[in-house]
């Protein structure tokens, strides 16, 4: 069977390997920004000693090598590691885990920038209108919206892409664990191209298509909001 | 009207500010008190702008201090409108309704628009404030620190960007503003503006205090040469 075939003729077993691969995705995101942008912004409005340190720490993992966080859930989820317990390696929670902790640095990174240059922009007017702390921080967040929301895409981008975390947590078990890219590269060493090339076009338009969702709340909210 | 101690007098006491090396505003002893607009005049780069960052409690002395009247270290109603004003991220009339929040007054939309109406802005209610124009956010600005009902008003160059009319208007609100008891201290570069509006000058130059008296005292018989010289149009260091 042709690519365009498998996709057109809606096969079962792509889109239950399409919604695991949707589903890890989306949900590593969300508790990547859930944890990042908020870290990101506390970092960027508070001053404590090793602040430098930890800023470049944290730039530094926005390049971890998807395979080397791969490794280091993968000893945490372990039998014998500290979270072994869980019983939760070659799942589909142990992928979200890995993925979050691969672009959670990401959104915490850039998060961190954006508020800063933000807060220099911001600081005098809003100190003089007397705003708590928390307010601060929430007109920071809501102002930067624009910008955070192009770094959710960066980080939704990266794990989509990633290959080599989900590959090693997560097994790739047929069925259960198996996401398009470790599919692809799993079909392309057996030579079952046709299916590797249906899957590789499906996330690239998946990609595509939040990306141009996103594009167009951005054009609708700058039109009413600036 | 007023619910809280009033803050006035502000005391400057010998403030000194620097940046690294290089000295901004030095030894500055002078007392804002409650009456006519004070007017801070003098050159480009004298400290004008400090002082009044400094008398919003934006700045800290390096040396020195600024002491209110009302010394507890609370919530003032102070209001300022910067140089550059920065809008927020949101339209014109939720710029003001921020402001209101932030102030603690209820959010009421005949509020909104009739801060609007007075600089003029009624008809770009729904605008973002980010796309109006320069002199457009400057009165923005203007609406926006006078949805605090502020108990002193500090104005950084507020007419700077804008067009014959538009700074009548805005010189209009200021003098309503002040006759109804509110404090303006303000920077200006318009001489004709401080005429109109001072009822004290306060002249620096290189960071330092130079004079500080009536505006008529001061635009009739100045006491330095270089406020002689800055009246005159002469380039003053
Ligand atoms: N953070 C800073 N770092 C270094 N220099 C500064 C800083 N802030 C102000 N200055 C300098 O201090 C001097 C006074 O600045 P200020 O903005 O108070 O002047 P100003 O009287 O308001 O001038 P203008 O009429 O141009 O608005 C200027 O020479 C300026 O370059
Ligand atoms: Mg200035």
């Amino acid at each position: 069977m042709s690519a365009l075939e498998l996709i057109v003729s809606g096969d079962a077993r792509l889109f239950a390997i399409v919604g695991l691969s949707l589903i890890v995705t989306l949900s590593a995101t969300f508790f990547a920004a859930v944890i990042g942008m908020p870290l990101g912004a506390l970092i960027a409005l508070t001053r404590f000693p090793g602040r430098n340190a930890l800023i470049v720490i944290l730039n530094g993992c926005m390049g971890l090598p998807p395979v080397v966080v791969g490794l280091g859930v993968f000893l945490l989820l372990s039998r014998s590691g500290p979270l072994g317990e869980l019983g939760i390696l070659f799942t589909p929670q142990a992928m979200i885990i890995a993925q979050a902790v691969l672009i959670g640095p990401i959104i915490a990174a850039l998060t961190r920038q954006v508020i800063e240059d933000l807060w220099a922009e911001y600081r005098d007017e809003l100190v003089a209108m007397d705003l708590s702390r928390t307010s601060r921080v929430a007109t920071l967040l809501w102002d930067a919206r624009f910008s955070l929301m192009t770094i959710l895409l960066a980080g939704f981008g990266r794990a989509a892409a990633e290959v080599g975390a989900v590959m090693i947590v997560g097994g790739n078990i047929d069925g259960f664990t198996r996401v398009m890219t470790t599919t692809i590269a799993l079909e392309t060493s057996k030579g079952n191209l046709a299916l590797a090339i249906g899957l590789g076009l499906v996330l690239i338009s998946i990609i595509l298509l939040i990306n141009a969702m996103a594009w167009a709340v951005r054009g609708w909210a700058e039109r009413h909001a600036g | 009207m007023r619910d809280r101690p009033t803050s006035l007098p502000i005391r400057f006491d010998a403030v000194t500010y620097s940046a690294g090396t290089t000295a901004i505003l030095r030894e500055v002893s002078l007392s804002i008190g409650a009456g006519p607009p004070t007017v801070l005049m003098g050159p480009n780069g004298s400290g004008k702008t400090t002082l009044l960052k400094m008398a919003m409690g934006l700045l800290t002395p390096v040396s020195g201090r600024v002491d209110y009247a009302d010394q507890k270290d609370q919530a003032r109603r102070h209001a300022f409108v910067f140089q550059k004003p920065v809008m927020l991220r949101r339209t014109a009339a939720r710029n003001i309704a921020f402001a209101l929040k932030a102030a603690g007054r209820a959010n009421d939309p005949a509020v909104i628009a009739r801060l609007l109406e007075s600089v003029g802005l009624g008809a770009l209610a729904d605008r973002p404030a980010r796309r109006l124009s320069g002199g457009e956010q400057q009165r923005l600005a203007l609406a926006r620190a006078l949805a605090r009902d502020p108990e002193v008003l500090f104005l950084d160059e507020p007419t700077a960007s804008l067009d014959p009319a538009a700074t009548k208007g805005v010189e209009d609100i200021i003098a309503r503003t002040a006759q109804a008891g509110v404090k303006i201290v303000m920077a200006t570069h318009d001489l004709g503006q401080a005429r109109r509006l001072a009822g004290e000058i306060v002249f620096l130059a290189n960071g330092r205090l130079l004079e500080q008296m009536p505006a008529s005292t001061f635009f009739t018989n100045p006491a330095t040469t270089e406020a002689r010289r800055f009246l005159a149009g002469e380039l003053v260091i």
